[in-house]
């Protein structure tokens, strides 16, 4: 494999584990806890290097998972106290970790180099030559094998826990009565979430692995209501994000895990727009229908009311109408227009006549 | 210390500054945390970036003023999206934060590469914003931010009415033919105000607890909403200054961090000890009511009186029944209906 199609795996697969976690994180409505976790890490590296007494992957990993657990255990602590509401507890904990661990890198570390912007915006150019050693065997790119796993990991997790998850999320009251331990659910999808979170993390930075984790989910819960096809499309999302972010910045030589971000910035907006079902068109689409079809049953029931009494002369005046009924006269116009388009009504002499099929119509609306 | 905090040019420029952040994101922060907006300064400050980046490109000029005027746009175009999102699908708030704050995230770090390809040294200061200078303000910014702080004070001054009823009752707000749309906006732009003033200081990442934490400990000492501004402008004042004297007397310690650490501090001690809501008050609470449960009563007496209020489940609202009609000033109810 050359350096770029490595890359172009590791987006991906970076997009495959995130996009698994998500899902469940989005639909139970915790989509910031991920923004949170991703920064305690830092705290977490810092904690995980003081204990090593130095630069030690493995227990920074530990650390800046155990880092982020702590956030989602702080945060609930938080909200148990009911002194604080879920979105100020998980908007006060993780700046606290983050300053805690800047506070101690500049107090008591000041000649190590932990780099926080690039905890921040990662750096996934030079995941090709950051190779797994074991024995003094060259096992290709690190950042391959976590990822890999990661997916693996994820997909297995989210196999066997797929009921319980379901039911949970779905349904908590009734999971907590069938013994579902909600709790450790919980406290096992956060941890898969962190795990995710720091596992991808050194590969393509904290935002992205946020922007990975919340925006695929969300994009494919506004095209589909059942689970098995929002996973689905979840991965799609993320893996075309990834592959476009990729090429694009690739192509204007910036940012790649920018680009991605900005990618699945920019699926989540067209889906947004036009949605079959959810997206502002349709619903644009539907409420103008609604509205013309309600402006058509107004109409041929006022005709209706009106037929055969002495009124009926002025009342079924198109030049009147407008004063009776208090519309726009182009309105009226309009909908004079499409209801004698259905056949609702007929035109003769200046004055409006219910068609036989316009009368029924007026008298089911009456009836409704 | 205090002929420093006077005479000193840059320690004069720094606590000043983070004062005034300190005092605006605390009353701002008083709305958003009731109206549980907590997380729309992280998301907010994050939308900056693409607008810092664009302003820089477009003028190629570093001036505070002109990049706070970016940030202040991108954030604006931010809270409008998040809005509109929340408002129009079925997404809920946190997921429409999370988008909102990656996607501008990652197109300012995109316009960040391309800064750094197109030009020399001049961009250094940029990224700067991610963590904060405060040591670095000067008194153009400083004057900057009081007149934005100045402003978004006044509206909320004028307003106050408005946007009381607005957090506590927004359908009954509706009902008197208020605009609560717009009125929404605006409270929520206002929030704008206080992250591109926060962003000279502590920077994107710490900026959200600027605004919760102030209000947020102010919380646990008042029932009442003037008292809670009151006090979470006072939280958040004393936390900055903090900040400077502490980062300044101590070498090396960046400004914007020791600002976060001293407002949480602040918030623990509020947490545990605030005189309305302390859970340090309640747990005595409980132990005395144990205790005339336990001890042998004389007579039925004991009993009777230790049993109603034991059976108070813990973090029940203290304060709440007994102040509801007193002062007139509205109630937020803290047990009912917040499960998580």
């Amino acid at each position: 494999m050359n350096s770029i199609q490595v890359i172009a795996l590791v987006a991906v697969l970076a997009a495959t584990s995130c996009a698994l976690a998500g899902v469940f994180l989005v639909l139970r409505r915790m989509a910031m806890m991920a923004d949170a976790i991703s920064h305690a890490i830092l705290p977490g590296i810092v904690a995980g290097y003081v204990l090593a007494r130095g630069p030690n992957v493995f227990v920074g990993f530990l650390g800046a998972a155990g880092a982020g657990l702590l956030t989602v255990f702080l945060v609930e602590t938080l909200v148990r106290s009911r002194r604080v509401k879920e979105d100020a507890a998980i908007g006060v904990v993780f700046p606290a970790l983050f300053a805690l661990g800047v506070f101690v890198i500049s107090k008591y570390l000041p000649n190590v180099h932990i780099d926080a912007e690039h905890v921040l915006m990662g750096d996934i150019t030079f995941t090709p030559f950051d190779p797994l050693l074991l024995g003094g065997r060259d096992y290709g790119p690190q950042a391959l094998w976590a990822l890999g796993s990661l997916t693996l990991i994820n997909a297995l997790f989210l196999t066997l826990f797929y009921k319980e998850l379901k039911l949970s999320t779905f349904d908590a009251g009734l999971a907590a009565a069938l013994g579902f331990a909600p709790a450790a659910l919980h406290y096992a999808l956060m941890g898969v979430v962190a795990v995710t979170t720091v596992g991808a993390l050194s590969a393509v930075g904290a935002i992205l692995v946020v922007a990975l984790l919340i925006v695929p989910p969300a994009t494919a819960s506004l095209l589909t209501r059942r689970l098995p096809p929002l996973i689905a499309l979840s991965l799609a999302v993320g893996v075309a994000g990834a592959l476009s972010g990729f090429y694009l910045a690739t192509l204007w030589d910036v940012s790649i895990s920018g680009m991605i971000a900005t990618m699945l910035g920019v699926l989540f907006g067209v889906t947004f727009l036009f949605a079959p079902r959810q997206g502002l068109v349709a619903q644009a689409v539907r409420r103008s229908r609604q509205r013309q079809q309600f402006a058509t049953e107004m109409l041929l029931v006022h005709l209706a009311t009106h037929e055969g009494t002495d009124a009926e002369a002025t009342e079924s005046d198109p030049a009147h109408l407008h004063k009776e009924l208090h519309w726009q006269p182009q309105a009226i116009r309009d909908t004079i227009d499409r209801a004698s388009d259905e056949g609702m009504l007929e035109e003769r002499g200046g004055a409006l006549h219910l068609t036989d099929r316009g009368r029924d119509r007026a008298g089911e609306v009456a009836e409704r | 210390m205090l002929h420093d905090l006077i005479f000193d040019y840059t320690l004069r420029n720094v606590a000043l500054g983070s004062a005034i952040l300190g005092v605006v994101s605390g009353v701002l922060g008083c709305f958003a945390v009731l109206r549980r907006q907590g997380l729309m300064g992280d998301a907010l400050s994050h939308a900056a970036l693409p607008g810092i980046c664009l302003a820089y490109l477009l003028t190629g000029s570093k001036t505070p003023i002109v990049l706070m005027l970016g940030a202040a746009v991108a954030g604006w175009l931010g809270m409008v999206l998040i809005l509109r999102v929340i408002r129009h699908t079925r997404i809920d708030s946190g997921s429409a934060l999370g988008i909102v704050l990656t996607v501008f995230f990652g197109i300012g770090v995109v316009l960040l590469t391309v800064i750094q390809k197109s030009n020399d040294a001049n961009q250094a200061g940029l990224d700067k914003f991610l963590f904060g200078q405060a040591a670095a303000l000067v008194q153009e910014q400083v004057t900057t931010m009081a007149v934005l702080g100045g402003v978004a004070l006044l509206v909320v001054a004028l307003l106050y009415k408005e946007f009381k009823l607005l957090a506590f009752d927004p359908e009954f707000a509706q009902s008197l033919d208020l605009p609560t749309r717009r009125l929404d906006l605006l409270l929520t732009g206002l929030l704008v105000i206080a992250i591109v003033i926060g962003l000279n200081t502590v920077g994107v990442v710490l900026m959200s607890a600027m605004l919760v934490a102030p209000a947020a400990a102010a919380r646990q000492w008042t029932n009442s909403l003037w008292r809670m501004i009151g006090y979470a402008a006072l939280f958040g004042a004393g936390s900055g200054v903090a900040g400077a004297l502490i980062s300044v007397s101590e070498s090396r310690l960046p400004t914007g961090p020791v600002i976060i650490l001293s407002i949480t501090v602040i918030l623990i001690v509020s947490l545990l000890f605030g005189s309305a809501r302390g859970v340090f008050w309640d747990w005595l609470r409980q132990q005395r009511n144990r205790r005339s449960l336990e001890a042998p009563p004389n007579g039925e007496e004991g009993a009777a009186s230790g049993a109603p209020t034991a059976g108070v489940p813990v973090g029940a609202p203290l304060a709440a029944p007994s102040r509801a009609g007193g002062s007139g000033t509205p109630i937020i109810r803290g047990g009912g209906g917040s499960g998580a």
